[in-house]
């Protein structure tokens, strides 16, 4: 199976709290909470798809859109 | 299906604190069910009172918000009236095994088909924090400012010792485990009981400096391990995560229903 490419990460700020766990948890340091302390994608480029953030994320605000 | 077309998204952005476990445990059932594709009107899920139990507001299956600690007791009524039906019922640890202690033994040794999350945080959250059966010894809360001295229920054992079939333990750092074992817990004929470890950084964490919602999942992976590993050896003080039970035993729905029929032959 070919690796998943990144297509978008949909952020919901409304439903984001700002708990920071997908900061923290990202094995490729890829979020990062912004001045209004909602998460925003920075290192695009970083990212592998993994899906942990949109996993662990309490408040259902991220998801990741990939192309095969 | 997305997993978003099982919210009832309009009670969106939810109550629970920033960081709060209960929606991670949310977000894992969901992608377990998804996984199973299951619809929504085959499910029954029904709660009691507390944090915890607000999870039926926010899923778009049949739902019964009842009262505290008896939602086992409505969750085999609906069971018995309709056991086509899967029954999946999120309790907090208060709720579980303090008010609701009865029901939860009663309903493991019945062995009736219902799956039973305990989301245990070690506290009563919504009320202000008191400590809970489930807290431990040396634990501050509201209620115990000079700490605990009340030694808690394990929740695995308990729930062998009451006859449930099916028994996991898991926590929120381990997302996938969750997913994993509730589809596993869904699948299982008979009572299953699944622990998930779950985060309050509001009440528990603040009490006892444990950090915030970052810190205390991460509590987690440090502090837990697989059953039977040989980190557990090394360190008894790790707490064990995995399924300790899965056993197949007559079903309390399918042996009322054998019971019904020896009644319609009149013996």
């Amino acid at each position: 199976m070919a690796k998943p490419k990144l297509k978008k990460h949909h952020i919901n700020r409304d439903w984001c709290k700002g708990c920071g766990i997908c900061v923290e948890l990202c094995p490729k340091k890829v979020l990062e909470l912004d001045d209004q302390d909602k998460v925003s994608a920075l290192r695009l480029q970083d990212c592998i798809c993994c899906r942990l953030c949109e996993f662990r994320c309490p408040d259902f605000a991220i998801e990741i859109e990939t192309k095969e | 299906m997305a997993i978003k077309d099982y919210l009832r998204e309009r009670f969106f952005p939810h109550l629970w604190c920033p960081g709060c476990g209960h929606g991670m445990v949310l977000n894992g059932l969901l992608r377990a069910i998804d996984k199973l594709g299951m619809s929504k009107n085959e499910i029954v899920m029904v709660s009691g009172i507390g944090c915890s139990s607000r999870i039926t507001g926010y899923v778009d299956f049949h739902t019964l918000h009842t009262i505290h600690g008896r939602a086992l007791a409505f969750a085999t009524g609906v069971k018995m009236a309709r056991p086509e039906l899967n029954l999946i019922v999120p309790m907090g640890d208060g709720d579980a095994l303090a008010i609701g202690g009865n029901h939860f033994i009663h309903a493991a040794r019945r062995n009736i088909d219902i799956t039973a999350i305990v989301m245990n945080n070690r506290i009563y959250g919504m009320t202000g924090g008191q400590f809970s059966p489930l807290s431990g010894e040396n634990i501050r809360a509201t209620t115990a400012p000079y700490l605990t001295i009340d030694p808690s229920f394990d929740v695995v054992e308990l729930a062998k010792a009451a006859g449930a079939t099916f028994v996991a333990r898991t926590t929120t750092y381990h997302i996938q485990q969750v997913s994993d074992i509730i589809g596993k817990a869904i699948l299982h004929e008979g009572f299953s009981v699944v622990e998930v470890l779950s985060q309050c950084p509001t009440y528990f964490g603040r009490k006892n400096k444990e950090g915030d919602a970052v810190d205390m999942v991460q509590h987690f992976k440090k502090n837990t391990t697989s059953i039977g590993s040989k980190a557990k050896q090394e360190n008894p003080d790790l707490i064990e995560r995995g399924i300790f039970v899965q056993t197949e035993l007559p079903e309390y729905c399918s042996e009322y229903e054998k019971m019904v029929q020896r009644a319609m032959k009149g013996q």
